[in-house]
């Protein structure tokens, strides 16, 4: 089979993929965006956010772990897989402490972005507002874990990229969080740095680089200017991220 | 700190890899009572991992403890059928007489007391662990009598015997539990028959997966064995922690060998010269027998080189616990947790019998299917086959419990009938029962002709049983607790939904519940059903479809104000307010809406 | 806008405002439709609001709540308007989710109002007890937490357009929606 043969069907439009791709891959390079939030190009797929939850076949997957494989019928666009992203979002924002309004990372943040997208009006749920701490022991480098949506890009690019394994994801179930790796838990106490990929991997604004917020007008920011719709599948398909 | 030095360095001698930090853990709180910061640290730096390594497993497993639970720690079994038997009031008693609250450490006597999930001794409840041996069988009594011997600082290996006495109740014996067994002739047979002929047997046996999922145990076996790779690996999960299921422990306590011939008998034909028994930590009081019977086969030739004097056919098997994880009964998880990570399920595919425990072929069985691979060694495939229904063979351990008047072990072939069931365990007047635990079905008395088959009502063997005056809004709330503290938190639907579920629950429990809950509560169970990782999430939210959908009066005696009820009960809202301004006018307060 | 020839010839739209625990930001971006006020006149009269300084709501057809509850006289507010009007809108970060007084909520109310009104130095100091006074909730909440909200206009505030886009859309019947440029959080 060629690879001009090898393709799948996202709603109903013939996608190509390369042998080992993942059907979140195929799309995003052939300019179709299925909505994701844990999914990094650099990284192996995580498969936790499940925004990218899917149809193939008849049969529930994720977009971002399942390979594509001939013969795949996949169902993106609709009404609802549509509804299930949008709660899931809104479970994201209830479960943390998501205040917009102050957070230097708006305008540039993945949640938020994919938040518009799904057209959330409104987190729909009881807030838990949760406790949840601010580390900012570290000259360069602020971490705010009311906005953590545990992806473990921070766990997987300080252990895989930076070899120093700072984070790690502790816990379970609701209980989850994600803990420094120092003896006092600060991350002024390690050997981390704002030049790590670790600094710069956070899709939300957990992990954010002191003296640097809000540099960008409003109305000039990464989704201000585009839906992150159009601005990840320009980015997959450029090459860029 | 001399002290927990020398106990790590102990624990360290036996076990060096990473692999092994959960039962290096376990067995170095077993000595020092908790794993504080300073005993972590060494841990990981004798093992070579970072420190966050070993606290992320420390707060994973709800048995690990990151600060001082007392000398001792009594944990009540939570399960439905623990609270109908009067556990509620039992634990608050023991509260009451220790002046503890739930969780709390009390300095004197060194004691805690907490609630845990179902401990798998629903025939013989209310149950406790205590230091993780199982107390069954407990009355007021009981609870005094042990209060006083915590006050007293006795040593457990002193208490009365008759605490830990465990039952294994068979009430119908069927092929598997019926049958005399000679120790070794199950592994003969299949010497006899040959690898190929073993695996044609199991092929005509048509056996699948007791543990729940139903998988066809001859395809898992042949693809493992045609994966590629030299080593092979066979693990038994004996983590049973599906509420309302103690089938495998009754296998474990009197059918030990059937269970390790078959486990042999699957590296026989796999290939594989290493099993691995994931035990739960709720049956920690079988690891001495269990390590007793494994040496005693050694010593008979029927484990370790050369099985039966026949060349090339090594095999031995190493036990592993668990520490207190609901999810690592999920294959994957479950060896995540024997590579001595937290339990989280994998992504799949690739599935475990081509890339398993250490990246490499694995099968992972469950305790009675590898049970009846001795059986299908001894008389063949096609007798198997010949019980049971077409697609599903053999016969089926379920675990009864609940109202029902002979709670315990009952072996059917495949196909019977709720109701004959029902008939046997003796019960009247039934309003429900869940088959194959929350994650499983409720049904009703309308459904009680159905059978229990993979075809029909499929089960990994829990059979609670419900009398008429039962609450079965209670039932699916225990159930929607359970969930959400067992949920491993990996993906969002379950981490969050579970805990969402709960909440509108406990929200109508408290009478503050509307249709807006109901609205909730049914979207959240089809999103977690079409959109969660791993079987737990899909299946969380079973329970509240099911008892909506057949016991909605239950509910709706709870919905008692209009559409919507505010999330919070207002006036207690007020509360702390009230206390710090000193304040109690009518004004302080606020009603119901008039 | 020839809707609004035919519109004088029917009954005029009620509309009702309030900030509960708001910074009446969302309501001076209520003011920033600039002269548009003057077509939203032809066609709506204002109820209770801080515009008319009316003190209690009859019955209305939007009611546009600013704010998230925090107090005791929150709640006496918001359930006279949600009683009163077809239509609840929780306008504004703090409506929808607490907004900024909600950055209380990891904190114990009864600390604050210690920190806030007593003085270390002076015993007499204390929480004022008046029985006038509204008392603190232990969180402040967002307004769908307190009564079913039937639509949300989300920012801080929403921009004069997004107000103006959705209620036109919810005057003339039409199911509101906010684009991307419109529709944001901050």
């Amino acid at each position: 089979m060629s690879a001009t043969d090898a393709t799948i069907l996202i709603d109903e439009v013939q996608v190509p993929f390369a042998p080992g791709q993942t059907i979140l891959e195929a799309a995003l390079s052939a300019g179709v965006y299925i909505p994701h939030l844990c999914h990094h190009p650099e990284f192996e797929p995580h498969g936790s956010c499940k925004l990218c939850s899917v149809v193939v076949n008849g049969r529930n997957a994720s977009a971002c772990t399942m390979k594509a494989a001939a013969g795949q019928e996949v169902e993106v666009d609709t009404p609802d897989l549509h509804a299930y992203r949008r709660t899931l979002v809104q479970m994201l924002f209830v479960e943390g402490n998501h205040f917009c309004p102050g957070c230097e990372k708006s305008g540039n943040c993945q949640l938020q972005a994919l938040a518009y997208d799904s057209e959330m009006m409104t987190p729909h749920f009881v807030e838990f507002y949760p406790r949840r701490p601010v580390d900012a022991s570290h000259p360069d480098v602020l971490l705010d874990f009311n906005r953590c949506i545990q992806c473990e890009l921070c766990v997987r690019a300080s252990r895989d990229i930076d070899g120093k394994s700072v984070f790690a994801l502790a816990g379970r179930g609701m209980a989850s969080h994600i803990i420094v790796n120092s003896p006092t838990g600060k991350l002024g106490d390690t050997n981390f740095s704002a030049a790590d990929k670790a600094a710069h991997v956070c899709p939300v604004g957990a992990i954010l680089i002191k003296r640097v917020g809000f540099s960008t007008p409003i109305g000039e920011r990464l989704y201000d200017l585009e839906p992150i719709s159009e601005e990840a599948t320009r980015c997959a398909v450029g090459g860029e991220k | 700190m001399a002290a927990e030095g020398d106990v790590v360095a102990q624990v360290l001698r036996r076990r060096a890899n990473p692999t092994e930090l959960l039962q290096i853990l376990r067995e170095t709180q077993e000595k020092l009572g908790w794993i504080s910061p300073e005993t972590g640290r060494a841990i990981a730096s004798a093992l070579g991992v970072p420190a966050t390594r070993v606290e992320s497993v420390v707060e994973f497993y709800s048995f690990l403890y990151d600060r001082p639970q007392g000398r001792y720690r009594i944990l009540f079994s939570d399960n439905i059928t623990d609270r109908m038997l009067g556990s509620l009031a039992l634990f608050e008693h023991m509260l009451k007489r220790l002046k503890l609250k739930r969780g709390e450490v009390s300095p004197d006597d060194g004691v805690s007391v907490d609630l845990t999930s179902c401990t798998g001794m629903c025939d013989q409840g209310p149950a406790v662990l205590v230091n993780s041996r199982a107390v069954t069988r407990l009355t007021a009594r009981r609870v005094d009598e042990i209060c006083d011997l915590v006050r007293g600082g006795v040593p457990i290996a002193e208490w009365s015997s008759d605490y830990f006495r465990v039952e294994d109740n068979v009430r119908r014996a069927d092929a598997l539990l019926g049958s005399r067994y000679e120790p070794g002739s199950a592994l003969s047979a299949a010497i006899a028959l040959g690898r190929q002929g073993m695996l044609d047997e199991m092929k005509r046996s048509n056996l699948r997966g007791r543990g729940g999922a139903g998988f066809t145990t001859a395809v898992k076996w042949e693809s493992c064995r045609n994966a590629p790779g030299a080593d092979r690996f066979i693990v038994c999960n004996a983590d049973e922690g599906e509420p309302g299921t103690f089938k495998d422990r009754v296998l474990l306590a009197s059918y030990p060998e059937r269970v390790f011939e078959g486990m042999a008998i699957a590296g026989f034909v796999v290939g594989a010269a290493r099993g691995l028994l994931y035990l739960r930590g709720e049956y920690r009081y079988l690891l001495e027998p269990l390590m007793a019977k494994l040496e005693a086969m050694r010593r008979g030739r029927l484990l370790g080189a050369s099985i039966c004097g026949a060349q090339g056919f090594d095999f031995d098997i190493d036990i592993h616990l668990g520490a207190g994880a609901y999810i690592c009964g999920e294959e994957s998880a479950l060896i995540e947790s024997l590579e001595g990570k937290p339990g989280k399920p994998r992504i799949r595919p690739p599935f475990p019998v081509t890339v398993g425990y250490l990246g490499k072929p694995t099968v992972v069985n469950n305790v009675e299917t590898l049970a009846q691979a001795t059986e299908i060694a001894l008389y063949g495939g096609r007798t198997f086959a010949g019980r049971g229904t077409r697609r599903s063979s053999g016969t089926k351990i379920l675990s009864v419990s609940g109202d029902c008047a002979r709670p315990g072990l009952y072996e059917y072939p495949f196909g019977v009938r709720v109701e004959q069931v029902l008939k046997d365990c003796g019960t009247s007047d039934v309003a429900a029962v869940q088959v194959s635990g929350p994650s499983g079905v409720c049904l009703t008395p309308d459904e009680f002709r159905r059978h229990v088959a993979f075809e029909d009502v499929p089960t990994a063997g829990a059979f609670m049983v419900f009398g008429k005056d039962r609450d079965l809004f209670e039932v699916a709330r225990n159930f929607a607790h359970f969930f959400a503290h067992e949920s491993c938190g990996f993906c969002t639907p379950c981490r969050v939904g579970t805990t969402l579920m709960r909440d509108a629950l406990d929200k109508i429990a408290d009478g503050r519940g509307s249709r807006y809950e109901i609205n909730d509560l049914m979207r959240l169970a089809e999103l977690l059903r079409r959109t969660s990782h791993c079987g737990l999430g899909q299946t969380a939210g079973n329970p509240v479809r099911d008892t909506w959908a057949k016991f909605r009066p239950a509910y709706e005696r709870r919905l008692i104000r209009g559409e919507f009820d505010p999330a919070v009960d207002l006036d207690a809202a007020l509360a702390r307010a009230r206390e710090i301004a000193g304040r109690d006018d009518a004004a302080a307060h606020i009603g119901a809406e008039a | 806008m020839s809707a609004h020839a035919e519109a004088s010839a029917l009954p005029k739209v009620r509309l009702a405002t309030t900030s509960l625990a708001g910074c009446f930001g969302c309501h001076m971006s209520l003011l920033d439709i600039d002269e548009r006020i003057f077509d939203l006149a032809k066609i709506a009269d204002f109820d209770r609001s801080p515009l008319t300084d009316i003190k209690h709501c009859g019955p209305c057809d939007i009611a546009l709540i600013e704010g998230g509850v925090c107090n005791a006289e929150n709640i006496h507010v918001l359930r006279e308007l949600r009683a009163n009007a077809k239509i609840l809108v929780a306008v504004g970060a703090c409506a929808i989710n607490g907004g900024l007084p909600a950055m209380r909520n990891r904190l114990d109310v009864g600390d604050i109002l210690d920190e806030v009104y007593r003085d270390a130095d002076d015993v007499r100091s204390h929480v004022p007890s008046d029985p006038e006074l509204p008392l603190l909730f232990d969180k402040v909440y967002p307004v769908n937490e307190i009564v079913r909200v039937d639509y949300f206009i989300p920012g801080c505030p929403p921009s004069a357009e997004a107000i103006w886009k959705y209620l036109n859309d919810l005057i003339l019947g039409r199911m509101p929606r906010l684009d991307h440029e419109l529709l944001h959080y901050d």
